[in-house]
């Protein structure tokens, strides 16, 4: 085993998690800064508004999970570690 | 103390191997799709064995069900829906009952020789069949009610496009894929490491964090599903 393609992954998968939760952190917060706006202009369009919002932020956590699985396949199925 | 940290040792990549022929198998995934296949089972066939006119009692449950199911499939595939119903409610429930199985139900308490039962969905394996059966079926949809010229799709609005909408077929499937399983794994995974670190009580929102989000993902994975027969059916 390796050491400097042990030490290599983990710094990866750190990065993966990282850099991958920036972008859909801004658009979650923009997403949930909009709801808001919205719910305040038009509080009885509250239930229809939270059930787009959820759905949209789940979409953009996907984002972030694509980072964690490549994150767990660096950490615990490295195919590069033989 | 030590049986519960030793309850939540975290192990990933350690399968309880079956060996079909020159396949090895993930038994215990298996068992667990088994373990939901016979809740799914058990639960439609103790509410639907005596259906009355007037519902009551768990009749109530199973036409909630229904209804939600329907609506979503009305909104998503369109004029057509009623026949993609029963496929997206499979999707819905099975991906729903076992995310929570495996959220709910204390599975460290049956020992196996090797890896550890669990959500069925938190192996890739499930997620990927899964994926790769909602592929089949827009393209089984699109190709029945356009014939040939459902592939003049990849040609629109321009052949320049045509690598990019080719390339949308294999997302898709990767995407939807990907999406579940890595949920349902972080959600397990945030768990076990949280309960290895504080045994007690301060897992318990995350535990409830973890059954709000897997109920999204089958929403959301159906959702989807829907989404793509109809876009299938219709076009942009």
């Amino acid at each position: 085993m390796n050491p400097l393609i042990c030490a290599a992954s983990v710094i990866g998968a750190g990065l993966a998690i990282g850099l991958g939760a920036i972008g859909p952190g801004i658009g979650q917060g923009t997403a949930a800064g909009q709801a808001v706006e919205a719910i305040a202009r038009q509080p009885e369009s509250e239930s229809k508004i939270r059930g787009t919002l959820l759905l949209s932020l789940a979409f953009m956590e996907a984002l972030t999970i694509y980072g964690l699985v490549v994150a767990l396949a660096l950490l615990f199925a490295n195919p590069f570690v033989s | 103390m030590t049986i519960l940290y030793s309850l939540s040792a975290v192990e990933i990549g350690q399968h309880f191997y079956w060996t079909l022929g020159e396949y090895h198998v993930h038994g215990q995934v298996l068992i667990n799709t088994w373990i939901v296949f016979s809740l799914m089972l058990l639960l439609a066939i103790s509410t639907t064995r005596s259906l009355q006119a007037l519902p009551i009692g768990n009749q109530n449950l199973i036409e909630f069900f229904v209804e939600y199911i329907r609506d979503i499939a009305k909104t998503q595939v369109g004029q057509e829906f009623r026949q993609w119903v029963p496929f997206l409610g499979t999707l819905f429930l099975f991906i729903f009952i076992s995310n929570w199985s495996g959220a709910l139900i204390p599975w460290k308490v049956i020992e196996l020789p090797n890896g550890e039962l669990g959500a069925p969905t938190n192996d890739i394996n499930t997620t990927v069949a899964l994926a790769l059966m909602t592929s089949t079926a827009y393209f089984y949809a699109g190709l029945r009610k356009k014939g040939l010229g459902y592939f003049g799709k990849y040609i629109e609005p321009t052949p320049i496009l045509l690598p990019i909408n080719v390339l949308e077929d294999f997302t898709k499937p990767l995407s939807l894929s990907f999406r579940l399983f890595g949920n349902i794994l972080a959600d397990e995974l945030v768990v076990a490491v949280l309960v290895s670190l504080v045994p007690l009580v301060i897992p318990v929102p995350l535990i409830l964090l973890g059954l709000f989000t897997s109920a999204i993902q089958a929403l959301i994975f159906a959702t989807l599903a829907g989404a793509y027969i109809g876009e299938a059916l219709h076009g942009h």
